[in-house]
């Protein structure tokens, strides 16, 4: 049976930690508008080219009421974060999105994330030192890559990082959506919004310098601020957004740079190509995750296929940052690369809002573990890596690393 | 080289400012792109044609 009659499961699983699955080239070339079922049984239609994927993520037509009576679930408990009621309250399109997006938006603006630069360093540094007392091998993964992002978006957003096991906790049951039941799902979300609600109310009596208070001080609807359920979500949403992704990227990043130490080489000769390095890391990243899901309200044509009104479209956009046509020598991973108009943040007026803050953690990581840990190498086989499976964001398990 | 910038286009991921600081900038109060130089000097060309190229949102205009 060829692609074209079978319908494929998705996520497409991949043999190797950091390599694509080899249906993606297939998809791309013969089958770009491709029936797929998903882990709640339910179908969708998967797109894997560029132009599709780019298209689709900026049409407005394409919404993210995922929550409609027949929309596609994503897993069999209900579909965690891209299936829940949540996602509702924060506007979805149109002046209400844009107004939600500015008011939220201004905190992650460019320049806001380079003057944190010398403070996330600092973290940085501690915790590189800190993986260095305990000895070699280390794990990447837990010694840095994962508690860096949390320190910062804590930060910003005034929790007290010492929370960050359970804020883990709860972010893991919003966005794995194989590993819970319904039941464990709906605990911790009632537990996370416990928490939140408290958070909140502290705040409102003893505002600090943080977005929450910004948010709470630019007053309810009225006064052209945010509703109080608004603020809540929007608070759970940055924690849960600044949390797992930019944490597993800087796992998967590292991993790629050095699986071929020839990259790492070339690094530490010429540290002025962290941002394009950063930039290349991220369109070649072969385990980003589910993709992006999308709710089609009206009947629309894509690639010259007819998609009726109420499709579920899932873009891949990573099987889209490997399409030949719109990369030259997509597969190859170049170091300098530019432009290199990657999808991985999204595109349109809904890509993502902490792109900058994924960008600046993800160039200071690696200036800093240049800077300290020249001698940095893998301790395992790169097949020996293993991918974290269920996740909506995807990660590695863990990356052994010595120096 | 003349720029343009669509601020109703504009999600305020601030990849031009991270790219060509000299030739944009964010608001404070939005995020959204300003722009500070709409003809650059010829040494700016390239690194706003690479702005211009990853911007999400297709919110820059070059001619």
């Amino acid at each position: 049976m060829s692609l074209n009659e079978q319908v494929l499961s998705y996520p497409i699983p991949g043999d190797a930690a950091l390599e694509p699955p080899a249906e993606w080239a297939e998809l791309r070339g013969k089958c770009p508008v491709a029936h797929v079922k998903l882990p709640s049984g339910d179908q969708a239609t998967l797109l894997t080219r560029y132009e599709d994927v780019k298209q689709v993520l900026a049409d407005p037509r394409f919404t993210r009421r995922l929550n409609a009576p027949d929309a596609a679930r994503m897993s069999a408990e209900g579909g965690g974060v891209f299936n829940s009621e949540m996602a509702t309250i924060i506007p979805d399109g149109g002046e209400e999105h844009q107004h939600w997006r500015r008011l939220v938006g201004k905190w992650f603006t460019a320049k806001r994330m380079t003057a944190l630069r010398p403070a996330m360093a600092e973290i940085a540094e501690r915790l590189i030192d800190d993986m260095v007392k305990r000895g070699r091998p280390g794990d990447l993964k837990a010694s840095l890559g994962f508690p860096l992002p949390v320190y910062v978006i804590c930060d910003m957003l005034g929790v007290p990082a010492a929370d960050r096991d359970r804020f883990s906790y709860w972010s893991d049951t919003l966005l794995n959506l194989t590993r819970y039941g319904q039941a464990e799902i709906e605990a911790a979300q009632g537990e996370f919004v416990q928490y939140m609600s408290e958070h909140i109310a502290a705040k409102r009596a003893e505002p600090g310098d943080d977005l929450l208070s910004a948010l709470i001080a630019a007053g309810g609807p009225e006064d052209g601020g945010l509703s109080d359920i608004q603020i809540l979500v929007t608070g759970m949403a940055l924690l849960v957004a600044g949390h797992e992704t930019t944490a597993n990227m800087i796992g998967k990043m590292v991993s790629m740079l050095l699986a071929d130490r020839s990259r790492w080489e070339r690094l530490l000769a010429d540290p002025s190509l962290i941002r394009t390095a950063v930039e290349e890391t991220l369109r070649l990243d072969a385990n980003s995750g589910f993709g992006l899901p999308r709710y089609l309200r009206e009947e629309t044509e894509v690639s010259g296929t007819v998609l009726p009104r109420g499709t579920t479209v899932v873009c891949s956009m990573a099987a889209a940052n490997r399409d030949e046509s719109a990369f030259e020598a997509a597969a190859e991973m170049d170091l300098s690369r530019s432009p290199n108009p990657h999808l991985a943040f999204g595109a349109g007026a809904h890509s993502c809002l902490g792109q900058a803050l994924a960008r600046t953690e993800l160039q200071v990581v690696l200036e800093v573990l240049l800077r300290k840990l020249p001698s940095l190498e893998l301790a395992v086989p790169v097949e020996e890596l293993e991918r974290v499976e269920g996740l909506a964001v995807g990660g590695l398990r863990t990356v052994p690393v010595r120096w | 080289m003349k720029v343009t910038v669509d601020e109703a286009k504009c999600c305020g991921a601030g990849q031009c400012v991270l790219i060509a600081p000299e030739v944009f900038d964010q608001r404070e109060d939005d995020g959204i792109v300003i722009l500070l130089e709409p003809e650059p000097g010829e040494e700016q060309h390239a690194l706003v044609r690479v702005a211009a190229a990853v911007c999400p949102a297709a919110a820059i205009g070059l001619s």
